[in-house]
């Protein structure tokens, strides 16, 4: 069943692979977010509560949803590298972690930055803004893990079972504001149902969330790549790519 | 798939699925406790599932919205009292500092204080609450939706009818 994968377990193949991702996900992400962002910021309108202060959602709602993806991602790679010990899989769980949690530190600081003029505080011990600072612990503690070891498969090991063990926090985040009270809001933008925000808002939202997946994906990549030239320093493809670079 | 993959696999999903019901069940004995706030309701009739009343004398947090025509000022100082509804009971709150700029007549707040009667709340902070609908004012306007003096006012207390 894995057999069209088996190619990609090569360390060689995996780096032209993710070259040619890496590239399309830059490019596409830098111009959505650039896209995104300037529309957001400067030609939607005004909300008619919040007035300017709402735009800062352009920000905010990307990266939290991304640093909850990411985390899921990073999740299943950990999976896959405990069950089948595929070092690739450990490979990308560290290569994402330091992204997710960059992701996660911009949205508890953009909605800090947000909850000052509408709500009237930076912080509140609210069930979403809690689970949100754990996911940043976690991811803190994953990469704490992956480096606590002299050998780096067992840090990898334990890295990964912290990362399967905290997925359980991402559903946590999700319903936090559907199960307890709480003085977040719920979702604007949900899957199935149609989003809370007026159309001409809505767009580049849309763009924002889609731009900074893609660009959560080509920071991953970027580090994936680093991390394969570096372990694999020794190889003659690796002489071969640096040398064809340079 | 060979057998150690085959146990590795067993083994993890063992794991996770542990984890995940004692993290359900720690969490559903807690909710009382992870709820930010009660609702005038629940401070009037007890928690739903539990009917836990809060003691007079108790500090907790009060969500609710602002009844409208209820927000009285003091003349000379920044004290103000109002009323919190929900569904039906009303309790009132004393509060004696600066209201947040989305506090207005009909808003969702979140309270913070001591309870010090039945139904009266002293609160040392007030923070509002905002959904999560956004729109342009003249769609606002459109719905009915739009305060009668436009973003970011200050509520005064006398506009009322256009909620």
């Amino acid at each position: 069943m894995f057999k069209w994968l088996h190619p990609y377990a090569k360390s060689e193949n995996l780096y032209r692979l993710s070259g040619k991702f890496l590239f399309w996900f830059g490019w596409l992400g830098f111009i959505g977010a650039t896209v995104g962002t300037i529309w957001g910021l400067a030609f939607t309108p005004a909300d008619y509560q919040q007035g300017d202060s709402f735009r800062i959602i352009y920000l905010h709602v990307p990266t939290a949803m991304m640093s909850m993806s990411g985390y899921l991602g990073m999740a299943i790679a950990a999976f896959i590298g405990t069950v089948w010990q595929q070092r690739h899989a450990d490979m990308t769980v560290i290569a994402i972690a330091p992204v997710g949690a960059v992701y996660t530190f911009l949205a508890l600081f953009t909605g800090a930055v947000w909850g000052k003029p509408t709500w009237g505080t930076y912080w509140v011990w609210d069930a979403r803004l809690t689970s949100e600072l754990i996911l940043l612990f976690l991811y803190l503690g994953v990469i704490a893990l992956y480096y606590a070891y002299e050998d780096r498969r067992s840090g990898a090991r334990a890295a990964a079972i912290l990362a399967m063990v905290g997925v359980i926090n991402v559903p946590i985040i999700h319903y936090s504001v559907v199960w307890w009270n709480s003085l977040h809001q719920g979702a604007t933008v949900t899957v199935f149902e149609k989003p809370k925000m007026d159309t001409s808002m809505l767009w580049p939202l849309l763009i924002n969330i889609v731009a900074f997946g893609l660009l959560l994906g080509a920071f991953t990549l970027m580090r994936l790549r680093n991390d394969l030239l570096m372990k694999e320093g020794h190889r003659p493809w690796v002489k071969q790519v640096l040398e064809g670079k340079s | 798939m060979n057998p150690r993959r085959k146990k590795r696999l067993a083994a993890t999903l063992a794991v996770l699925l542990g984890l995940g019901v004692a993290v359900g069940f720690v969490l559903f004995s807690m909710t009382q406790n992870i709820d930010l706030f009660y609702t005038p309701s629940e401070i009037i009739n007890g928690k739903n599932e539990t009917g836990v009343k809060p003691q007079i004398g108790q500090r907790l947090r009060i969500g609710g919205m602002v009844l409208p025509g209820s927000v009285k000022r003091d003349e000379n100082s920044l004290k103000v009292r109002f009323d919190l509804f929900d569904q039906g009971p009303l309790v009132t709150i004393e509060y004696d500092g600066i209201l947040p700029d989305l506090f207005r007549e009909g808003q969702g707040i979140v309270a913070n204080g001591v309870l010090t009667g039945p139904s009266t709340i002293k609160a040392h902070e007030v923070l509002a609450k905002h959904d999560e609908e956004y729109m342009p004012p003249d769609v606002a306007e459109a719905v009915g939706k739009v305060h009668p003096n436009g973003v970011g006012n200050k509520a005064e207390g006398q506009n009322g009818g256009a909620y």
